[in-house]
Parts: structure tokens; sequence; C-alpha cells
């Protein structure tokens, strides 16, 4: 049995054929539905672009039951709904139902400060598959101060426990870091504890709100290493009992990651506005422009055929060193993001690649920032960021 | 609350897909895949036959007599790849089984 692993909240897998995707552009299996921007907590490290979708932009409920029944109708598989924080839709159960009618599976991806007991189970009773819900620490101390959202890591504890109760599979995501790395065998065992099936170890990705506090993230080389020994000796220890999927920060690789399994590949997100997008960064990329569902085009008209989902697909638009490397349909030369936040040009290598003229410069200032005493988060909002005061860092 | 940790899968079990885990054939793709959290398995034609047969009545020990009479195969050759198939999948987190009631 092929396991096709979709790993956290970014690239999600074609089911692949024998003859491999090289040449073809299926529909993906899974699509991430960012239904608002919106969210009480404030992490510094949010996915989401630093020029938030306001809420008068967002879908209406009557857009994304048309969107869900277009997903279904093309092949797409699963869908999470995520955020911004999507319990903050008050017709989440609504779009829900609609997509469980629909035959797809249903993901949710939340923080879960917002919810109640009984809005769980009218999420469960809608259809919902699975649950998966952040965690920024082990314990309030550190936790709240992440999020930025007092009392948030009891509620989270609370409702990983209704989750369960209502025998909805669990998984915990702890999104790691420079302050937080330390407490990560105390994170496998709350997992353990809360009963949850998967635990995604996520290091922070730097781009957006995280490249603003990357000072304050960004991990030493030693800190990164005891990590994955943490998580190798876990994953041996609990075969069978918990999936634990692991992602690395790329700065200290050698070889960048396959980013969301190659540009335009095997996976797109939609924006609260509507917007389809080859990654949920994508917006940071400025001169590309983005086709939404509320155009005249169809979903995968916009998937085979957009501008923006053809700029970086395949190798084609590649510059040196990526055109000649021997590895350019492994790693389709990093990320975009990273490459436009760090050279200016989405064309470039991305840096994290060791054959990127930038790598070393980058790698240096990263270790230098790991050594540093900067704290102080920039907490992510609609107002551009608030610099935590320095009591409380 | 959904299945026992930790399955050991026997002749005697009865193993059932858990409410998270949805069998489904894919349309689009023209294949049967297996749903699971932030995964799709593609299990092959043998494998969706023994989980169409695993209802959370018949036993393991069952679902290889009939494959076997089905397939005029070995019994044993048969029952050994179920187990072992159903063992990965336990291994995943995508089974659970049925257990009489102790109370």
């Amino acid at each position: 049995m092929s396991d096709v692993t979709i790993p956290p909240s970014d690239s999600l897998a074609v089911l692949e054929k024998q003859r491999s995707t090289a040449e073809t552009f299926g529909i993906p299996l899974a699509v991430l539905l960012e239904i608002t921007h919106r969210c009480p907590l404030q992490c510094p490290y949010c996915s989401n672009p630093v020029e938030l979708d306001r809420s008068a932009k967002e879908l209406t409920t009557g857009e994304w039951k048309k969107v869900l029944s277009e997903l279904a109708e093309i092949g797409v598989l699963q869908v999470h709904f995520s955020g911004g924080e999507p319990t903050a839709r008050k017709d989440l159960v609504e779009l829900v139902k609609h997509a469980s009618d629909a035959g797809l599976y249903t993901n949710l991806i939340t923080s879960a400060v917002l919810l109640t007991r009984e809005k769980l189970g009218d999420l469960a009773d809608a259809g919902l598959c699975h649950v998966q819900i952040s965690f920024q620490g082990i314990e309030e101390g550190l936790a709240d101060r992440v999020a930025g959202y007092k009392g948030g890591h009891r509620k989270k504890l609370e409702v990983a426990k209704w989750t369960r109760e209502l025998d909805l599979p669990l998984t915990v995501n702890a999104v790691m870091h420079r302050q937080n790395l330390h407490q990560l065998p105390d994170i496998v065992q709350m997992a353990l504890d809360l009963d949850a099936d998967r635990l995604e170890v996520a290091n922070v990705q730097y781009y957006g709100w995280a490249l603003k506090n990357r000072a304050a993230l960004m991990p030493t080389v030693a800190q990164l290493d005891e990590c994955t020994r943490i998580v190798e000796e876990a994953r041996e220890r609990l075969k069978g009992r918990l999936t634990i999927d692991y992602v690395v920060p790329d700065y200290y690789a050698l070889r960048p990651k396959k980013c969301m399994g190659g540009w335009g590949r095997q996976f797109f997100n939609i924006s609260p506005a509507g917007k389809v997008l080859p990654c949920h960064a994508a917006e940071s990329i400025t001169g590309l422009d983005f086709e939404s569902v509320r155009s005249n085009h169809s979903i995968a008209w916009i998937w085979q055929n957009s501008e923006a989902f053809n700029r970086y697909r395949g190798t084609g638009w590649m510059k040196e060193p990526c055109k000649s490397c021997e590895f350019r349909e492994i790693d389709f030369g990093g990320c975009r993001c990273q490459a436009f936040a760090l050279t200016g040009d989405a064309a470039n290598t991305d840096p994290a690649c060791a054959l990127s003229p930038l790598h070393e410069t980058i790698f240096k200032q990263a270790e230098r920032e790991a050594e540093g005493e900067t704290n102080r988060f920039l907490y992510r909002n609609f107002a551009g960021g608030t610099l935590e005061s320095e009591n409380d860092a | 609350m959904a299945g026992p940790r930790n399955i050991s899968v026997s002749e005697a079990s009865r193993p059932v897909l858990p409410r998270h885990a949805k069998l489904k054939y894919d349309e689009t793709r023209k294949v049967w895949v297996i749903l699971a959290p932030e995964r799709v398995l593609a299990p092959d034609d043998i494998a969706v036959e023994v989980l169409q047969l695993c209802n959370g009545e018949r036993n393991v020990g069952d679902v290889a007599d009939q494959l076997a009479a089905k397939y005029a195969a070995p019994r044993e050759a048969i029952l050994a790849d179920v187990i072992a198939m159903l063992q990965d999948l336990a291994d995943k987190g995508f089974l659970t089984e049925i257990r009489e009631k102790t109370s």
C-alpha cells in the first residue's frame, strides 16, 4: 500500500501514478481553504500574509458553498478549513455540512480558543472528520505569551479533550522555534496525554510575519540537532501509537525543500477573498496576478491555465544555478516566496540552497540572530503588527 | 471512544476501518483510496477486497476463508498476507477492532 503523505498545512500530494506527475498537473488531492484571516491569536510566525484580507472582502456563505461543490466535482478529495481562525466564521458548521454532503473529507485546522463543546458537537454531526489544534508551548506562561492571548493554552487543552470524547481524531500541531524548542519532549508527552493520533512538529518557516520575527525565533544549530534527535527517538518509541510529522527549517539545510511539492504541481489554496493561490504565502510575491473564484473562470481553468500558476511551473523559468542543476526536478529550486523575500526575484534560487550565491550570507545571519538576545515579538494583527512590550519579552 | 491503540491483528480479530478512515472510489482518478487525516492511501485491489469484507462482524479468519475459496488458493498463505496488510494499516493508525463488551 502506498502512503501519499500530505504534510502539515502546506504541500498536499497528488496521488502519483507510476509515470509520476512530471508532465501532468492533475487536480490536487487536498485543498487548503483559508476562509477568514480574522483570528483572536496574534502568533508572530503566522503563515498568513502581512497584508491580511479584511472581513468585508471575504467570500459569502453562498460563494464558499459553490467553491466546495466545484472542488468535489473536479476531483479534490479533502478540504482543510483553515484561516485565520476558521471558527471565527459563523457559517462554519453549514460549510462543513455542505462539504461532507458533496463527499469531501473535512479537516479543521484551528486554534480552538473560540470553540464551545456544543459547537464542536455540531461540527462532528455535520460530518467533520478530523480536528487539528495548534499549541504554542507546554504551559500557559510561554504558550499564551507566544499567542498573545491570555487563557488560550488552557482552552486548547479543554477542546482537545472534547475532540476525543466526540471520537474525532486529533492532531496536535506544535510550531517550534528558539523560544519553545526546549519544551519538545514535554510536547510529545502532551500529545500522548491528549490521546492525539498525530503530532506535527513544525519548525517555523521564515516568510511573512515569521520573517519579521526571525531574530526572535531562529533556533541555533544545536537546538535543531537536538530537535531532530528527539523526533527520531519518539517516532521509533511510539510507532503505531502516535504518528509524528516533522518539518525542519530550511535555513540550516544544504538542499532547499521541495516547496509545495513544486509550484503549481500538487497544491493550491483559496484565500478569504477567493484568490486561488499556488501557496498560502504567494501573494507576498509582487507582480503576480492571481485569479479569483469570483472571476468568470472555473477553478480547474485557473489551476491549469492561469498565468500565475504557469509562471514558475516545471523548470522552464529557471535561471542558473537551477537551470543546469541535476536536482532541478527534485526540489524545483526551493521556495519561490523565500527567493523573492530574500533576493527580490522569485525566479532566483532559494537561498536555502547551498548553491545559491546568497546561502552563506543568510546562513551566517541566521546563526548570528539565533545567538542574539532579541526575544521581543512583533505580534500579528490587522494593523501591521504590534511590538511586544519590553517587560513581557 | 475509538478502538484500542496498538492493535495486534490475529486470526480472531474483527477489524474495521474507524470513522476517520474512509474507503472510497475516486471517480476522477479511477482508483480506490482511503481518506485519513492529512493523508490519502492507495490500497491495491486485494487490500480493497479485504477491507470491504472487514465489516466488524467477520473476523480475520473468516475473511481468509472467503478469499481462499474465491481464489482457490492456500488458506495459510492468504491468512498471512491479510494479517500483514491489516497490521500495516493498524500501525498507521487507520484500523480499529470490535471487542466483546466485558461488562
